[in-house]
């Protein structure tokens, strides 16, 4: 048995000092191959009685399982120095920059849009939009500017042919929504409007916001509540003061410009009003039953304030270093 | 309408601050658009007279002045003026005085000699840009009275922005009338002492079109020194609302324009053939109007005309050679109510924009057409002298102003708030509106100035205008909530927009219009849809594609040394077709230069044809969409393609034609593409596929075909084929070169067979292929070895 110990110990001392797979595999042969001296051990039970074999075949067993485990280990140390190797050569400099596309970017004036749509959505506004060509009719007589009105001198009108203009403003899809719908009614029509005017304050095509609310109990009130609630979420700003200035459009009776505090001062952010009876009639909405309101916001001014812009004109310039800033 | 506070004042005087009062006007919808004071601060500035001037005796240029300034003494000053001399009157700062730029005042010795105060220039003042030497005051300027009050230099100069609709504002009396509503302040009315007239010289007066002209009052002043000098409290005020001194008479009229809102003429009566007649332009006629303009007068033109010629516009303008000079003697005062339909748009015509036609245009008060002439017969008798003939007239039938009903109720809706009976009630007096009450009911009669009160609606802004817009709550609308519709067959443009944004391009937003040269280049349009009225040459012509504008911008940042480029657009695109606008949203890109940003690791390539391809195929995606070999104006022949769903073509895609390419000056030949943006929205509700139990089989098929055969045809001949099992075929490598003979390429295509029910033997996989590779050989392509 002395001999069953030696063998184990032998094993243990060649196994802990060799570095190479191959070779421990080899030694493994001189212990449990088929010349192996263990095996030559085994062999060797046939030689006992069968009173004495059971022990010897569990104590030869005991020594085999304990050299199996032993080299199973040193193998798994092989392996795991092997590996740690590989991993330290595969190692990258995780400093360089990532490979592949960038991604561009939507123009401030989308962005825009898209959250004063998101934001008039959530009151339940559907959007709506028209023609960019529009015909006289539209633009003006229904929106009770009748020919040579003085209110037309306001708008500074590019014409097409004497009776398609480019639309001055987006009041006219007011009523080519209110002809083809019944109230109640709740859009905001965004979209591109123009006018004969080019400086470093005016560009002579920019963009509105119209809203309507037509229904039985829409009141000047209301459109103060909702302008206000607007401007105070576009802005983010729960103490934004918005004040209302008597004014005039011939679309809408009482009239009012909107103006909001900035910087200690007020800016004018657009124009607003009840719906004009008149209109109310050429689209044969009872207005006796139904009120309503209307407003046009200055979609550039909404922008160069919201973004620190400071020039109107970079907006259509296409600059990259300038569009790229809102990415 | 320019105008000054004192003025205003001398009508209506509320107890408010200069500030308070221009707040006050914006709020009800007169914005002031400017309040600038007539003079900077300053203070113990005196009218004073030189009564002495001696030679300073250590100095060249300067002179040791006596000077009067109302004290019993005279000041001792020292002044340096050239000007300077024995009796003149002139501004004089006294010690202690502040001028602006903190300028003070102090005792000084001046080489020696003590001097009590400065005789001033009007620049040293603040009230002149530059000055040669001291500010000469009239002679008859009052010794020892302030400068200030003399010149009233106590005022604030007001711009207000008018609202067409509220042309009776365009008068001092008309402001006043509404200051007198807005802050419940008495309203002083003007005194107006008629003048007898003592002749009944008149000129006959004929109106042809009553209607255009439903009253004319006309009067001869006989005898009048029109060389007579203008009082300076008239030139002062009429200065201050931004009107030239023209000549006494002319002076009168204008300024009873700014008083009352009536414009005025004055005729040369000496310089008139026969009687008046008020009558619209025949044809042929001309005027030559006092701005020298030659006006080629239209049938719609109202004019005044004597017996022998036109002599003005009506309402706009006289004309030359019969208005008054300072050598007339007679005077023919013209005091008419022109319709505003008969005005309104004719100065715009002509160019033309005069104080008199804005205020026609838009409305006078024909109740106080006979009223101005009296009064500026009063002013004329009083300034020029001379003999008041009787007035003359002709009137038709003028404006009626019906009663308006206007309900309590109707308030309150609109408004949004109640007003009691009695606020209604003292609201209507204050605005100086004729009305009877029933309860909750009133019948309001707007005064004759007011051209924009026809309906209810109309009096209830006025209402909300004198309680106060800001006095209105902002309340949030009570309404019955229902969803909104919300469509899957239809992506939101955000979506699309996104898709593009994740390849990397930046969205830019360009003007409509652009030059036409560029739509003929660029989109082969020889009848571009024009402007009528351009605000350039380059912005002539609509665009009937994006294209113009993306070259722009491109060209705008190559120039700005950007190697890179990648833009797009969503917009309007016009054209005109069968007489109809046809306005077309359309989504187009441009890109430029390298496929990839500059980056370690990875080949640069620059981009092309089939980079832009991808990103147009990803927009569709999972659409399968075709591309058709065409040519378009702006394309490489060889390089584009008609992007199609199904049958139907959605939009192009190409690189630019090197013609454009050198012409535009551009290093790189862009890729370009352009959908109409309803194809691209178009989306299906998704429903689900059963997934295969078996996986499929993959077989490639390698082919050599003539370089100028395209991939679709083989791919279509191979679905054509209608191979049994043949779930996809997909090329997956294009070559040519060596090992091929010239003019020839290898097509490789990985084909997947599936069957949904079991697993494929190999001799159905065989026959599957072999159906494929017939249908190609049939197309000359001959089987790769």
């Amino acid at each position: 048995m002395e001999q069953l110990q030696q063998i184990l110990d032998q094993a243990l001392q060649q196994f802990a000092v060799i570095s190479d797979e191959a070779e421990l595999e080899q030694v493994k042969a001189k212990y449990l191959g088929k010349d192996g001296s263990l095996t030559g051990l085994l062999k060797g039970l046939g030689k006992l009685t069968a009173e004495e074999r059971p022990a010897a075949g569990a104590r030869i067993n005991q020594v085999k399982q304990a050299i199996e485990a032993a080299l199973q280990q040193r193998r798994d140390a092989l392996q795991q120095d092997k590996l740690a190797l590989k991993l330290a050569a595969e190692s990258l400099d995780v400093t360089l920059p990532g490979r592949g596309a960038s991604t561009g970017g939507l123009h401030p004036i989308t962005l825009t849009l898209q959250r004063i749509e998101q934001l008039f959505h959530s009151l339940g506004f559907a959007v709506s939009s028209g023609p960019e060509i529009e015909h006289d009719f539209y633009n003006f007589t229904a929106l009770n500017i009748p020919d040579n009105h003085p209110a037309r001198a306001m708008h500074d009108t590019f014409y097409i042919d004497p009776q398609h203009v480019l639309r001055t403003h987006t009041s006219p899809v007011q009523v080519r929504y209110m002809e083809n719908n019944q109230p109640p009614l709740k859009i905001i029509s965004p979209g591109r409007v123009y006018r004969v005017d080019s400086d470093a304050t005016h560009s002579p095509m920019f963009h509105q916001v119209e809203g309507l609310w037509v229904d039985e109990d829409i009141s000047f009130a209301n459109l103060k509540g909702v302008v206000q609630d607007f401007l105070q979420r576009f802005f983010e700003q729960d103490d934004l003061q918005v004040r209302f200035r008597p004014s005039f459009f011939p679309f809408t009776e009482p009239s009012a410009e909107m103006d909001m505090s900035w910087k200690g001062g007020w800016l004018e952010i657009g124009g607003c009003g009840m719906v004009h009876p008149n209109v109310l009639k050429n689209v044969n909405i009872d207005s006796e039953k139904y009120l309503g309101f209307a407003f046009g916001l200055g979609v550039e001014r909404l922008a160069m304030l919201r973004y620190g812009v400071n020039d109107l004109r970079l907006f259509f310039e296409s600059d990259m270093r300038f569009l790229k800033q809102f990415n | 309408m320019k105008f000054s506070e004192n003025w205003l004042r001398t009508w209506v005087n509320p107890a408010l601050s200069s500030s308070e009062l221009s707040h006050l006007l914006t709020m009800a919808g007169l914005e002031v658009e400017g309040m600038e004071a007539v003079a900077p601060e300053f203070n113990n500035v005196v009218v004073a007279q030189v009564l002495e001037v001696v030679k300073h005796p250590n100095a060249d240029r300067l002179n040791v002045c006596q000077v009067n300034v109302g004290d019993a003494q005279p000041l001792t000053i020292v002044c340096g003026a050239a000007n300077v001399a024995v009796g003149i009157k002139v501004p004089c700062a006294r010690i202690g005085a502040v001028l602006p730029g903190d300028f003070k005042i102090k005792q000084a010795k001046v080489r020696s000699i003590e001097s009590f105060g400065m005789l001033c220039s009007g620049k040293e003042l603040g009230l002149a840009e530059s000055s040669d030497g001291l500010w000469l005051l009239p002679e008859d300027a009052p010794v020892g009275t302030t400068l200030r009050e003399y010149l009233e230099l106590d005022d604030q100069l007001y711009t207000i922005k008018l609202t067409p609709n509220r042309s009776d504002c365009s008068s001092l009396q008309g402001i006043a009338r509404e200051v007198a509503a807005l802050t419940a302040t008495p309203f002083q009315a003007l005194n107006i002492k008629l003048q007898a007239a003592t002749s009944n010289d008149q000129l006959s007066i004929k109106i042809e079109d009553s209607a255009a002209c439903p009253a004319y009052y006309g009067r001869l002043v006989r005898a009048v020194n029109a060389a007579a000098i203008t009082p300076v409290w008239m030139q002062r005020r009429l200065e201050r609302s931004g009107l030239r001194t023209i000549n006494a008479v002319v002076d009168i009229t204008n300024y009873v324009m700014l008083e009352m809102g009536q414009p005025m003429h004055a005729f040369d009566a000496g310089k008139l053939s026969g009687g008046i007649t008020v009558r619209h332009a025949r044809a042929g006629e001309k005027l030559t109007l006092l701005n020298e303009q030659v006006a080629a007068l239209d049938a719609d033109v109202l004019v005044i005309a004597d017996e022998a010629r036109v002599l003005a516009m009506a309402g706009i303008m006289g004309g030359q050679g019969s208005g008054v000079e300072t050598t007339t003697c007679d005077v023919f005062l013209e005091s008419a109510f022109f319709h505003p339909d008969a005005i309104v748009g004719r100065a715009r015509r002509f160019g033309l924009a005069t104080d008199s036609s804005f205020r026609f245009e838009r409305g006078v008060d024909f109740a106080a057409t006979q009223q101005a002439l009296e009064r500026a017969t009063q002013l004329l008798i009083e300034i020029c002298g001379g003999t008041v003939c009787a007035i003359n007239s002709a009137c038709g039938t003028l404006p009626t102003r019906p009663a308006i009903a206007l309900r309590r109720s109707r308030v309150t809706r609109i408004m949004g708030i109640e007003l009691s009976n009695g606020q209604v009630s003292t609201l209507l007096t204050r605005l100086g509106f004729s009305y009877t009450a029933n309860g909750d009911d009133y019948r309001v009669t707007p005064p004759s100035f007011r051209f924009d009160l026809s309906i209810e609606a109309d009096l209830v802004e006025e209402l909300a205008r004198v309680h106060g817009y800001d006095n209105i709550p902002a309340l949030a609308p009570k309404a019955a909530l229902t969803m909104l519709p919300y469509s899957e067959s239809q992506r939101p443009m955000s979506r699309v927009q996104q898709i593009l944004v994740s390849r990397d391009y930046q969205e830019i937003v360009s003007l409509a219009f652009l030059a036409e040269q560029t739509e003929r280049d660029l989109c082969g349009n020889q009848n571009p849809l024009a402007l009528q009225n351009p605000i350039a040459s380059n912005l002539a012509v609509m665009r009937s594609s994006l294209i113009g504008g993306l070259v722009d911008a491109l060209r705008f940042n190559l120039n700005r040394k950007q190697p890179r480029v990648r833009l797009f657009e969503v917009g309007a695109c016009f054209a005109k077709a069968g007489g109809e606008y046809v306005q077309t949203q359309r989504l187009s890109g441009i890109a430029y230069g390298p496929n990839q940003p500059e980056q370690w690791g990875a080949k640069s390539a620059t981009a092309d044809f089939y980079d832009a391809k991808a990103d147009v195929e990803a927009l569709f995606a999972p659409l399968a969409l075709r591309f058709v070999a065409a040519t378009h104006p702006a394309l490489h022949p060889g390089r584009s393609a008609q992007i199609m769903v199904g049958e139907q073509q959605v939009g192009w895609l190409g690189e630019l034609h090197p013609q454009w390419q050198q012409q535009y000056d551009l290093p790189l030949a862009p890729l370009w593409f352009e959908i109409n943006l309803e194809a691209v929205l178009q989306s299906k509700v998704v429903r689900m596929q059963e997934i295969a139990k078996f996986l499929p089989v993959r077989r490639d098929l390698a082919v050599v075909v003539d370089d100028g055969v395209a991939v679709q045809a083989l791919l279509d001949t191979m679905q054509q084929a209608n191979a049994p099992l043949v779930h996809e075929i997909v090329l997956f490598d294009v070559y040519k070169g060596k090992g091929l003979e010239s003019g020839k390429k290898s097509l490789a295509f990985r084909v997947l067979l599936q069957d949904t029910q079991k697993t494929l033997t190999d001799a159905e996989i065989e026959s599957s292929m072999t159906v494929l590779v017939g249908a190609l050989q049939q197309q000359g392509a001959q089987l790769r070895a």
